[in-house]
């Protein structure tokens, strides 16, 4: 399953939810507003992701609100292409609004 | 399987995702809903919207049976973490834990959230 989640989640619980739902084999993608997660200085937001599950950020999300250089460890920063590859690798999509 | 995490009335999410249940029944899909998060709250019984001036729509859940529509699914920890109970709840749920509710979403062919 591709988890995405567009919320930040210092203003709502869309990723705390997302994570605690998440399982192994599982992909979550940060997009829109949900890109603050990705960054070094949100790290406890990422604190709870279960093993096996990996996380992705969408690029331009992250360069348009001037945080492609925060980018934390262990988070993969993807385009739109890698965004459309991601999709068409697993088997369903769950939007987390 | 439709999954609804927001609380009614305060946007338009509850109701909108109500009607493209009753929509995709209507058009004969195998349809199931999970009340996760705020979404529990729409399944609180009681609703009293006269003063508010806002559309009822709870008792559309009552109605969801005639529709073939009886797979509803609660999870356990957001009823817990709102104080709200099993009797509270104005149709008959199955209550999951939120494991099983993470496990029963990973068999679903499509998820669509509210």
């Amino acid at each position: 399953m591709l988890h995405i989640v567009n919320k930040s989640p210092h203003e709502r619980n869309c990723l705390a939810s997302c994570l605690a739902h998440a399982r192994e084999g599982h992909a979550v993608l940060l997009i829109e507003d949900a890109v603050v997660a990705a960054t070094r200085g949100s790290a406890a937001s990422l604190a709870a992701v279960p093993a096996g599950v990996s996380l992705y950020v969408l690029a331009p999300d992250l360069q348009a609100r001037g945080l492609a250089s925060q980018l934390a460890e262990g988070i993969r920063a993807i385009d739109y292409r890698g965004f459309v590859d991601l999709v068409a690798a697993q088997p369903r999509v769950q939007s987390w609004l | 399987m439709f999954v609804n995490r927001k609380a009614p009335y305060g946007s338009v999410y509850a109701l909108e995702g109500l009607e493209v249940v009753l929509i995709s029944a209507a058009f004969d899909q195998d349809v199931s809903l999970a009340f996760i998060d705020d979404g529990v709250y729409q399944l609180v019984k009681g609703q009293d919207t006269k003063a508010a001036g806002m559309k009822n729509f709870s008792p559309t859940f009552r109605a969801l049976e005639g529709y073939d529509i009886e797979k509803l699914y609660v999870e356990r920890e957001a009823l817990e973490a709102r104080g709200i109970t099993e009797a509270d709840l104005l149709v008959e749920v199955r209550v999951l834990g939120r494991g099983e509710m993470a496990a029963l979403m990973d068999e679903q062919d499509v998820l669509i959230g509210f």
